[in-house]
């Protein structure tokens, strides 16, 4: 049997300027195939938001040769399994099959590289549906309604800033001519990371590979991402959202941060950790003091987006306890932040919270579809292979001095963006 | 693409042994050393259908409570120790199980194991962690009162099941949860877990025998068996009646449903396959196509058989716009009478069969997902030959099974139907 480790990887470009990443695990005869794409929702035209997302649903609807329905179908007949997602920075269409079938999936997601055919009708009904798809995530969701706010807040300039699916009034205004000139910009070889992950070899991708994707002509120069980048954040923002659906407060807080793109130094790692340690788990120094022993919170939790191509950001919510208000809560988390920047932490909760993060990459090696979306966004991100390899010692090697820094450094309240969630009187 | 002959896939290659421990406990065990991580998931029969009314909500809030402190360890030194080690534990609880699961890394597995043993025989419900987790669950709970998901299922049980347990939430509600004590849960502790009604599977880098010494040192010690509550089965109602939850969103949440077959059906299985063409295969089925291709209706639309130990349901949902209920409602009830009347055709079961076999394998490349499956299998009674045979079962489904199973799910089409938000046209009855 072959270990899903590092050293089975293998990662080579084709002729036409596109990457390849092969992932072996034999465990079972199947694959994960996956292509994707260095653009993303940041990268729609200004005016256009949802244009990458919107583009995303189109690529389902066929092409000259595998007209209307025919992608889905076969997949389906092959038992295999499909979708796709879009973020700021990809967006990435994947199918799951027996491995005998990676060629002919391989064949179809080539061909709607460049062969899109888009019919008018089509792209009205599927608008209507993305409509749909917001009012479902977001119309009915008031903390769904914040969490937008807090991005638009934070992000003043970099469409970071702009929801994914984009804003509704100009979502209703994408049109075909928008789809496919946004597909003919980003959608190339030289612009594509391919993985395929699980019962196969490299020789086997290769020659797949080659026979597919491997006869599309390369445009020459890969697309190049415009984004305006963010200003430095120089004022504390409160953003509130009342609402008479509001049965249950809660406190967010949103910092700009580096990404392990934009990052100098171990900052991004010593960030991670950080994380992990303020409020990562149900052991973390936040859920410690404001849930257990305070009693100030019922729940708290933090986060870190770090794999962006531009600046990413470092964020908590906290879920008051009956009787907190929203404001002394956000002391409270004030305090322990002011102490962990002075102090930093006790060496047992760094080394609780390193080794709870380099165990996760251990247990990624359990789902080969883990993996491939590791690998996929870390290269679509402006990442390398040896960026994963190297992660768990550049984890082990963050110390208290690191904490302290990236948390004096990211975490001030004078550049903060403060979410409070607040139920109508 | 021309519809080929079916070819069967091979059934999955995956090597299950039966495992029994010392004192005779039972545990599926796929031996694999690839990567090295040991998974482990159990389910005990029996969950929150068990709770008296008034104590609605117990199973739930001891699911939540089993990784709060048991032994020597309170609920802090408790999830230090996992993390410290990372050690994953999570258990939960439905209306007919209380689940757990283990994942750990090879070389802490005999800490994982203990840990589990003081989680499953000591369980400490001490007073300040019992008091954390019922404010978590009320906090969970008050969102839940204007999310739209939440609401409609809300309404829809009930009407479908009305005083049966079956009809109350099981995670309880804001008026049972503040009243739970450490009392009920001590109690439902001593009588509510056995040997008897245990189902086990494990995935990875463990051998039968270390396997056996560490299913006697976490679950040796539960009684063989236990008494439970007798649940009466209960037949899904509320047919042609509407239920409204009024939510001010411009978007509604249907749930709609009647009657469906039993998993030990014998038609159960050409029902499956029904129910994947009209609206359980993602991207292919009537549903979809009629629902969200070709009218955009809707961003998502399904059908599901939906079976627990005592009821058997067909259900189907979608979220619409309010002013677009009645026009969705009507498209998804005349596709459901379209199939109980005439089935699918030859060609469509042709493809479903193709899926339904070909992507089975899909089940069994993560160990969790193994797993889970052999625990489903087990607590199902379907046989360990189940995975060896379902394949070439599926195969022979027919056109006339599949008739068939369309007018028994769908028959005449009556469904009870719930609804979140403000539809338009839509009145309650």
């Amino acid at each position: 049997m072959t270990r899903p480790d590092s050293a089975s990887l293998s990662h080579f470009t084709l002729d036409n300027g596109l990457d390849v990443v092969v992932i072996p695990d034999r465990r079972a005869p199947v694959v994960t195939h996956m292509v994707y794409y260095r653009n993303g929702a940041a990268d729609d035209p200004h005016g256009k938001s949802g244009i990458a997302h919107f583009l995303e649903h189109l690529m389902f609807k066929g092409t000259n040769k595998h007209p209307k329905g025919a992608f889905s179908e076969i997949v389906s007949e092959l038992g295999g399994q499909e979708n796709a997602f879009t973020g700021h920075d990809y967006t990435a269409y994947f199918q799951r099959v027996a491995a005998e079938h990676l060629e002919t999936v391989m064949g179809l997601e080539a061909d709607r590289m460049t062969g899109l055919v888009l019919a008018d009708s089509d792209v009205l009904s599927e608008r209507d549906v993305i409509l749909e798809e917001r009012k479902m995530h977001v119309d009915a969701d008031p903390a769904s309604q914040l969490y937008e706010s807090l991005q638009a807040a934070l992000y003043t300039h970099h469409p970071y800033g702009t929801p994914i699916i984009g804003w509704q009034h100009e979502i209703e205004g994408l049109t075909r001519e928008d789809a496919l000139a946004y597909y003919k910009r980003f959608y190339t070889p030289e612009n594509a990371i391919l993985l395929v992950a699980g019962d196969v070899t490299e020789e086997t991708v290769r020659r797949l590979a080659g026979a597919t994707y491997g006869r599309i002509p390369r445009r020459n120069a890969a697309p190049v991402r415009q984004r305006p980048q963010e200003p430095p954040a120089r004022a504390e923002r409160l953003v509130t959202l009342t609402d008479a659906k509001v049965e249950q407060p809660t406190a967010y807080r949103m910092y700009l941060a580096p990404s392990h793109t934009t990052a100098s130094g171990n900052d991004a790692f010593a960030l991670e950790v950080l994380s992990q340690l303020l409020g990562g788990s149900s052991s973390s120094v936040m859920y410690r003091e404001l849930v257990v022993a305070e009693e100030a919170a019922v729940n708290v939790s933090s986060w870190y987006r770090n794999d962006a191509v531009d600046q990413g950001y470092f964020g908590f919510y906290a879920v008051p306890s009956e009787e907190m208000s929203l404001a002394v809560l956000d002391e409270k988390i004030d305090a322990i932040l002011a102490r962990v920047i002075a102090e930093g932490v006790e060496e047992a909760d760094l080394a609780r919270a390193k080794t709870r993060l380099v165990a996760d990459l251990v247990y990624a090696q359990d789902s080969q579809a883990q993996l491939a979306r590791l690998y996929g966004a870390t290269l679509a991100t402006g990442g390398r292979m040896e960026d994963v390899r190297d992660w768990p010692a550049k984890i082990d090697a963050v110390t208290n001095d690191d904490i302290k820094r990236v948390a004096g450094t990211f975490l001030k309240r004078a550049q903060a963006v403060l979410g409070h969630l607040k139920q109508a009187a | 693409m021309t519809a080929s002959p079916l070819k069967v896939a091979a059934a999955p290659s995956t090597r299950i042994d039966r495992v029994f421990s010392p004192l005779g406990i039972e545990a599926w065990l796929v031996e694999d050393y690839t990567v090295p991580i040991i998974s482990m998931d159990f389910a005990f029969v029996g969950g929150g259908a068990l709770d008296a009314p008034e104590k609605a909500g117990l199973s739930y809030l001891m699911s939540g409570l089993y990784d709060e402190g048991a032994g020597p360890y309170d609920a802090q030194g408790f999830q230090e120790r996992l993390d410290d080690l990372a050690i994953e534990m999570n258990f939960s609880s439905n209306r007919d199980r209380f689940e757990g699961s283990l994942r750990t890394l090879e070389r802490n597995a005999d800490a994982a194991f203990e840990m589990l043993a003081l989680a499953i025989n000591e369980p400490r419900f001490d007073a300040d962690a019992v008091k954390r987790v019922k404010a978590q669950i009320v906090a969970g709970l008050k969102r839940a009162e204007t999310d739209p998901d939440s609401m409609v299922w809300k309404a829809y049980s009930a009407a479908s099941f009305g005083d049966h347990p079956y009809g109350r939430p099981d995670k309880g509600t804001l008026k049972s949860v503040p009243h739970l004590t450490r009392a009920d849960l001590k109690a439902t502790h001593d009588r509510r877990f056995s040997r008897g009604t245990l189902k086990i599977a494990v995935v990875g880098a463990i051998n039968a025998r270390q396997l056996g010494a560490a299913l006697d040192r976490v679950f040796g010690a539960l009684p063989a068996t236990v008494m439970h509550d007798v649940i009466a089965d209960v037949v899904p109602g509320g047919l042609d009646r509407r239920v409204l939850a009024d939510l001010d969103v411009p978007q509604s949440t249907l749930a709609m449903g009647r009657p469906g077959l039993k998993r030990k059906d014998p038609d159960f299985m050409a029902a499956y396959v029904v129910n994947h063409i009209l609206g359980g295969g993602s991207f292919t089925s009537r549903l979809w196509t009629e629902v969200r291709e070709k009218r955009g209706l809707a961003y998502s639309v399904w059908s599901q058989m939906s079976t627990a130990r005592h009821t058997a349901s067909f259900l189907c949902g979608t979220a619409t716009s309010n002013e677009r209920v009645a026009e969705s409602l009507a498209i998804i009830s005349d596709e459901c009478k379209r199939m109980a009347e005439a089935g699918p055709s030859a060609e469509e079961l042709n493809k479903a069969l193709k899926y339904l076999i070909g992507s089975y394998a899909l089940r069994f490349d993560t160990s969790r997902k193994i797993a889970s499956h052999l625990v489903e299998i087990q607590v199902e009674d379907l046989g360990i030959d189940y995975i060896a045979t379902r394949n070439a079962k599926m195969a022979e489904v027919t056109l006339d099974d599949t008739r068939r199973a369309a007018e028994r799910l769908i028959g005449d089409g009556r469904m009870l139907v719930a609804v979140a938000g403000r539809p338009e046209g839509i009145t309650a009855s």
